[in-house]
């Protein structure tokens, strides 16, 4: 394959995938409704979004269960990687391959099941319900990245402290926690980004009482064009820019000092 | 090693997590999909398995047909354009390929939903790409893009693009570059190096791939609905709306067993390739 034509294909590829965000971005500042007539710069839509309270709650109620499903998926997923990376229990094996079902699982499947269980035991759908569901999605991820670090280091230095008589739990705080970090990071980042992202399962697990962001957005762009969701992706976009770019950053100096 | 405090929470915390919310769920779908339908209580006794004949009624037949045939047609473009992309990113310097793939999964950080709407801008009446057309003078009234298949089939693809291309990129990574140059030394020309050493070794990677772009693709219901108008397109839609709107659940839960059939013929292919390039000495089985 010749030069030029390696680069064409890059950039095909590249343009597919910029283009509809790229159209997102410059409406979000066209003054008319309807781009295509570009009718000059404004700051409109953005002052709108602002002024749109259902939206702007919407989208605060998605970072909130970003965050928080984040952190929880985090601490939880460290803690499931350290046991099967470390101790044998009956169940192990069943452990795996119920995390690798929740990895591979159509999210449409994992929807249905998140919402009989929810309905079973009787949870009332909304903040408690979409918690849970999204820590449970994202643990295989947190699980992986941990277990490939934990995989990763020297046995030994466990051993050693086991035998000095350090308790398993400061083992844990003092020897695998500054070990793992990175991936503990890693893991936080993409729990959050999964659950940012998430539309079919939140729409199935979500109730009346807390409406996020995928719910809010679907009403609204299903009758029709929505300037105040372009403005909404681009304030996302320039988000998650910034923290990859912060992480990125923060990786970078780790490995170099 | 004593049974410490701490050892013994973890471990009851990963059990009673899976077996509350992964174990028990699923086990409790495929219950509900036995079950007679109910107004009032979603699914009551008695067992039957008319969910599971309702399937086969031609008006269901025909959209898991049709959302089969979405899904594969999605599948095989991501296929065709994540392979070549893949094999060129692998072959880049770690600092461009780290780029590359930094480019790939920046989209995938704005919601997919957002994602999908800015589709519509594209493709729509008064899209960009009718515009273009337009000014350009190649048509003379706007193409019927939107609310299409090919709408839905763009949307997918788009979407699911990044998710092909990272297994194959890691699969191209693992080739033995040695067996193409043993390959080229006895005399093999650009072809056959790529279809009897390229292509199997990578195989794989391609299985993956499809995999996860394949299934998930039947349940977009959001994309289905912005793009494909408000016809049941996927089988996304069909449980969704058995779910949400009509409150057959035994009969959305039969549709989604279904589901978890076809992946578990899926991963068992999956598993068959991988034992094959093994035995062919080729990768070890770290893909997924």
């Amino acid at each position: 394959m010749t030069r030029i034509f390696k680069t064409g294909f890059l950039g095909l590829i590249f343009l597919y995938l910029y283009l509809p965000i790229l159209v997102l971005v410059v409406n979000s500042f066209n003054e008319s409704k309807y781009g295509y007539d570009w009718k000059g710069f404004s700051w409109r839509w953005y002052e709108k979004l602002w002024n749109n309270d259902a939206l702007m709650d919407a989208f605060g109620n998605s970072l909130l269960i970003a965050c928080l499903s984040a952190t929880a998926a985090t601490v939880i997923g460290a803690l499931m990687a350290l046991a099967i990376y470390r101790y044998k229990f009956p169940l192990k094996k069943t452990a795996g391959s119920l995390l690798f079902v929740v990895m591979m699982s159509p999210d449409i499947v994992l929807a249905i099941t998140f919402l009989v269980i929810f309905i079973a035991l009787g949870i009332q759908l909304g903040f408690w319900s979409l918690l849970i569901a999204h820590i449970t999605f994202c643990l295989p991820f947190v699980v992986i990245t941990v277990y490939a670090q934990l995989k990763g280091f020297d046995d030994n230095l466990l051993e050693a402290a086991q035998d000095l008589g350090a308790s398993e739990s400061r083992i844990f705080r003092l020897i695998i926690l500054p070990i793992i970090l990175p991936a503990i990071i890693s893991g936080w980042l993409l729990s959050f980004t999964l659950s940012l992202d998430d539309v079919i399962i939140s729409s199935f697990v979500t109730g009346p009482g807390f409406e996020i962001l995928p719910i809010r957005v679907f009403s609204m762009v299903k009758v029709g064009i929505s300037p105040e969701v372009n403005v909404l992706a681009t304030v996302l976009l320039v988000i998650s820019l910034t923290l990859v770019t912060v992480v990125t950053l923060l990786m970078k100096r780790k490995t170099e000092a | 090693m004593s049974q410490s405090p701490f050892r013994r929470f973890i471990i009851i915390l990963t059990l009673a997590w899976l077996a509350l919310f992964v174990l028990a769920p699923h086990f409790l779908v495929v219950l509900t999909s036995v079950m007679t339908p109910d107004a009032e209580h979603l699914a009551v006794w008695p067992v039957t398995l008319d969910a599971y004949a309702r399937i086969w009624e031609p008006l269901y037949a025909d959209v898991f047909w049709q959302s089969l045939a979405l899904s594969a047609k999605a599948t095989l473009i991501c296929l065709l354009l994540g392979y070549p992309f893949a094999y060129i990113v692998a072959k880049m310097s770690p600092a461009w390929r780290a780029f590359m793939m930094f480019l790939m999964i920046i989209p995938f950080w704005t919601n997919s939903l957002i994602r999908t709407y800015a589709i519509k801008l594209l493709l729509g009446n008064k899209g960009l790409f009718n515009w273009v057309l337009e000014a350009i003078g190649v048509i003379d009234a706007p193409i019927q893009m939107i609310y299409t298949e090919f709408a839905v089939v763009f949307g997918l693809t788009y979407i699911l693009l990044p998710f092909m291309a990272l297994p194959l990129i890691s699969s191209f990574d693992k080739l033995d570059k040695d067996l193409i140059e043993a390959g080229h030394d006895l005399g093999a020309g650009f072809w056959q190096r790529f279809y009897h050493i390229v292509l199997p070794l990578t195989m794989p990677g391609v299985v993956a791939g499809c995999l996860i772009v394949f299934l998930p693709a039947m349940g977009m219901f959001y994309v289905a609905d912005l793009l494909g108008g408000a016809k049941n397109l996927l089988l996304g839609n069909i449980i969704k709306n058995q779910f949400l709107v009509v409150r057959d659940w035994p009969f959305g839960s039969a549709f989604s067993v279904t589901l978890i059939v076809i992946m578990g013929l899926m991963l068992w292919l999956y598993y068959a390739a991988n034992k094959k390039v093994q035995r062919m000495g080729g990768l070890d089985d770290q893909n997924l």
